[in-house]
């Protein structure tokens, strides 16, 4: 099969949803002839012109406001906000208007409004270039939460987010952005609640999120000739959130791990862990573990950047610390 | 293409609506029969009925927290609306807003706000649409003078103008945001001037005329359908009852002030007018005014004998499926 990176990948997902539908517009700093800071708009400005490939002033709240209201009357924007810290200064809007209006018109009006951009620790970045946040939208009603790992998956579910009449959040990590994998040729659509069983085993499950995904896998090389059967599940979208997949592993594993960069308080791992409790208490054979970033802004140094985020080598201790248990 | 001049006496028969609606849903709220807020449009009614009488059907309307005027002059029922306040089934938001979150997109009431500030951008929003789609529809934002001290009035103007949207931005100055007087809120206390900061024509008309709202209506909207860009309008008016029924009022302003402002009642001075040009005859209009409270009163006794909600429907429309 082919090799894109996941860049390529989300682009050309883009490309082919506004061929086929002239009412997606993309709204962003510097993604019209410049095609996006991190090139996700590269060569559609001349494909597709000024109107369709938007480039904005620099107000957040504005042009998600403005998105919102077109996606009440007939279009389908795309918010490309670049990072997501930027986009935190149209929390309202997102939250109070866009997520509420299909509820409060009593389904009369439809939401069809993609917000993606990038989220994640790395590169020094610091603290206003690094949240990723996912877990306040899951906490929301109204919003679909996409957090893709792999091209292939970022293809197909960037093409199911632009066909979807709920808002959603596309959520790219920007360590993962020149990932290279497999993506399928021709029509690839990657459907939204279903949990992808990236690698099965036997003595322990691990739910990894987005970047926590192929670090779970480097993880995993150290893991096998110590006999440890890791079975990896990436959810793909947090919400809705696939728990049905999770607990079929955990009946089979009796154990369980969540791995996220986002912060432990509230977030994905707590979730999981209080869904899993309740469905599936009886086929734990030890306590659910989390393994999170540290409760903490992001630091600038490398060194306290590299400390409040798990590598693989902190998912491996884990993973042998509960396979211990 | 632009609606036919609307007719004095539905001018009339529209702003009366809203009044005597208002007036029912206050006694309604003196009952126990409205369980939340309850913002009253009265005084304000020559702005609703001034600018939509220059939509179509299929324009849209962004609006706030006060906005019973819009959704009727837009087109809800009197039995809808009251309904919604009531907490109904058959309200136009089905009891899921009640006073602050109407919807009727089927008419082009496309939500009333419990927030001040994103009517003015989701209008921009649904002009944005309108152009891409190349239609000639416009997309309308009410709000008050609360919100152009607000960073959305600024972001959604700006982007209005240079990309030429069909919106209108329709302020309503009724002098005070909440309880906050205008005057000691704004560093300009013109808001039509504040036009010039975006390129486009800001125009101050007296809110409580209905015929000089309707004509800076007709002038924006034919901008606006022929993508000469948007229009910002300020209608100088008051509502004459408190920020929300069962406030206080008077720590604010004065009862002189409030006496004095309802000297300037929109629908009397309409009446008078129609009158005294001999547009409509007394016998006429007492008609009208029989008819509308004959309405009212029907859609008081509709929502009351409607069903409410069903619990089991509280989790319906989250999601589009």
């Amino acid at each position: 099969m082919r090799q894109l990176s996941f860049m390529e990948a989300t682009l050309e997902a883009l490309s082919e949803e506004m061929a086929r539908d002239a009412t997606i517009f993309v709204l962003g700093e510097g993604i019209g002839q410049r095609g996006g800071n991190f090139r996700t708009t590269v060569g559609l400005y001349d494909k597709y012109g000024p109107e369709r490939l938007r480039d904005t002033p620099i107000c957040e709240r504005g042009f998600v406001g403005l998105a919102c209201g077109a996606a009440m009357t007939g279009t389908r924007p795309v918010v490309d906000f670049m990072f997501l810290d930027f986009v935190l200064d149209a929390l309202g809007e997102m939250i109070n208007q866009i997520a509420k209006m299909q509820y409060m018109s009593s389904g009369r009006l439809k939401m069809p409004l993609l917000l993606r951009g990038c989220g994640g620790v790395g590169h020094a970045a610091a603290t206003h270039h690094s949240t990723a946040g996912y877990p306040l939208f899951m906490h929301f009603p109204g919003f679909r939460v996409v957090v893709p790992s792999s091209p292939a998956d970022a293809k197909g579910l960037l093409k199911t987010a632009l066909r979807c009449d709920d808002p959603v959040l596309f959520l790219e990590h920007k360590s993962l952005l020149s990932l290279k994998g497999p993506v399928p040729d021709g029509e690839h659509l990657v459907p939204f609640g279903q949990a992808r069983v990236v690698r099965e085993g036997s003595s322990v499950t691990v739910v990894a999120v987005g970047i926590m995904v192929p670090r779970t896998l480097k993880a995993m090389e150290s893991l096998a000739a110590d006999g440890i059967s890791v079975e990896l599940i990436d959810p793909r979208t947090l919400a809705p959130l696939d728990i049905d997949t999770i607990l079929a592993s955990v009946r089979k594993t009796g154990r369980l791990l969540i791995a996220d960069e986002t912060f432990a308080p509230c977030g994905v791992g707590a979730e999981i862990a209080a869904q899993v409790m309740e469905g599936g208490f009886d086929d734990l054979d030890a306590p659910i573990r989390r393994l999170h970033g540290l409760h903490a802004p992001t630091p600038y140094s490398p060194p306290l950047e590299k400390a409040v985020v798990p590598d693989a080598d902190a998912v491996a201790r884990a993973i042998r610390d509960l396979h211990a248990e | 293409m632009t609606p036919a001049t609307p007719p004095p006496l539905t001018l009339y028969r529209q702003m009366l609506r809203i009044r005597r609606c208002e007036e029912a849903l206050v006694k309604a709220h003196g009952r126990g029969l409205i369980h939340g807020a309850c913002h009253t449009y009265v005084g304000q009614e020559a702005v609703a009925v001034g600018v939509c009488a220059w939509l179509r059907r299929d324009d849209v309307v962004f609006s706030t927290h006060r906005g019973h005027g819009h959704a009727l002059a837009k087109g809800v029922s009197c039995r809808e609306l009251v309904a919604e306040l009531f907490g109904r089934a058959t309200g136009c938001s089905r009891g899921r807003g009640g006073s602050m979150h109407l919807f009727a997109p089927e008419v082009g009431l496309m939500g009333t706000s419990g927030i001040v500030g994103p009517c003015v951008l989701q209008a921009a929003g649904a002009g944005y649409s309108f152009k891409l789609l190349k239609s000639d529809r416009v997309g309308v934002a009410f709000f008050g003078d609360g919100a152009v001290n607000n960073g959305a009035f600024h972001e959604g103007l700006n982007m209005a103008s240079i990309w030429k949207l069909p919106s209108l931005f329709v302020c309503e100055n009724n002098q005070y945001a909440t309880e906050v007087p205008f005057r000691y809120a704004a560093g300009n206390p013109s808001v039509a001037s504040r036009g010039a900061a975006y390129a486009m024509p800001g125009i101050a008309v007296d809110g409580n005329d209905v015929f000089a709202v309707g004509e800076a209506a007709r002038e924006a909207t034919r901008r606006a359908r022929s993508g000469e860009g948007p229009t910002l309008i300020e209608c100088q008016t008051y509502r004459t009852r408190p920020h929300a029924e069962g406030m206080g009022d008077f720590t604010y302003r004065t009862r002189e002030e409030v006496e004095e402002w309802k000297t300037r009642d929109p629908i009397r001075r309409w009446r008078e007018r129609l009158v005294a040009e001999g547009t409509a005859q007394e016998a006429e209009l007492t008609r009208v005014d029989a008819e509308v409270q004959d309405e009212v009163d029907d859609a008081v006794r509709f929502a009351e004998a409607s069903a409410w909600p069903d619990p089991a429907t509280a989790c319906d429309h989250v999601y589009s499926v």
